[in-house]
């Protein structure tokens, strides 16, 4: 019993060694990153296609990225956006998704931006969580 | 406007949404592998599923 509890401790401390809120940050940035950062070579590679290639399905339908909040609607479409990180900076930067939504495929694509956001903090709390031992 | 890159069905949509929806929650709301495959399979079915059940909910309802 002792030995079982000791040797749980252990790994606890281990797994929070070092800065414990740096795959939580990495998997903010870049989707998958915490996971890589913690050797889940897997899980960080099928987390980083789906939240990429959900980003991107996002802008190729026309999709818009949230610049500014004019209503509560906005705000929370923009709270979405901003879950994607580095993802969100690149495409402000290069004007990606700076569009009116005219068609259904744009507003979709919209959903789909602003989901990938939603995914890639779910993704970075799960990475944070690895860290802490939360979870295995 | 109408000049998207990519202009998939209603139907695609859903299951693409699905699809990457479903393996971000499959990898992180488990701790195997077998049971984030069971997990992401589920979730999958239920999105698809659900989105078929209220498709035919709301075309009787509009009728």
């Amino acid at each position: 019993m002792a030995t079982e509890e000791t040797k749980k401790t252990s790994t606890n401390s281990g797994a929070q060694e070092g800065f414990v809120y740096l795959p939580l940050i990495a998997g903010w940035l870049v989707p998958g990153g915490g996971h890589f950062l913690l050797r889940k070579w897997g899980r960080g590679a099928l987390l980083a296609a789906s939240i990429l290639g959900m980003f991107m399905l996002g802008l190729l339908m026309q999709g818009k990225v949230y610049a500014g909040a004019h209503d509560i609607l906005d705000i929370l479409g923009l709270a979405g956006d901003l879950g994607n990180g580095l993802l969100y900076v690149l495409s402000r930067m290069l004007g990606l998704g700076d569009v009116q939504v005219m068609v259904t495929t744009a507003d979709w694509g919209t959903r789909f931006i602003v989901v990938a956001g939603l995914l890639n903090i779910i993704a970075a709390v799960d990475a944070h969580n690895l860290k802490t031992g939360r979870k295995s | 406007m109408g000049n998207a890159i990519f202009q998939p069905s209603h139907f695609t949509a859903v299951v693409l949404f699905a699809l990457f929806a479903s393996t971000v929650f499959g990898i992180t709301q488990r701790e195997t592998p077998r049971d984030m495959i069971r997990y992401g399979i589920y979730c999958f079915v239920l999105f698809v599923a659900s989105a078929i059940a209220l498709s035919w909910l709301m075309y009787f309802i509009a009728r």
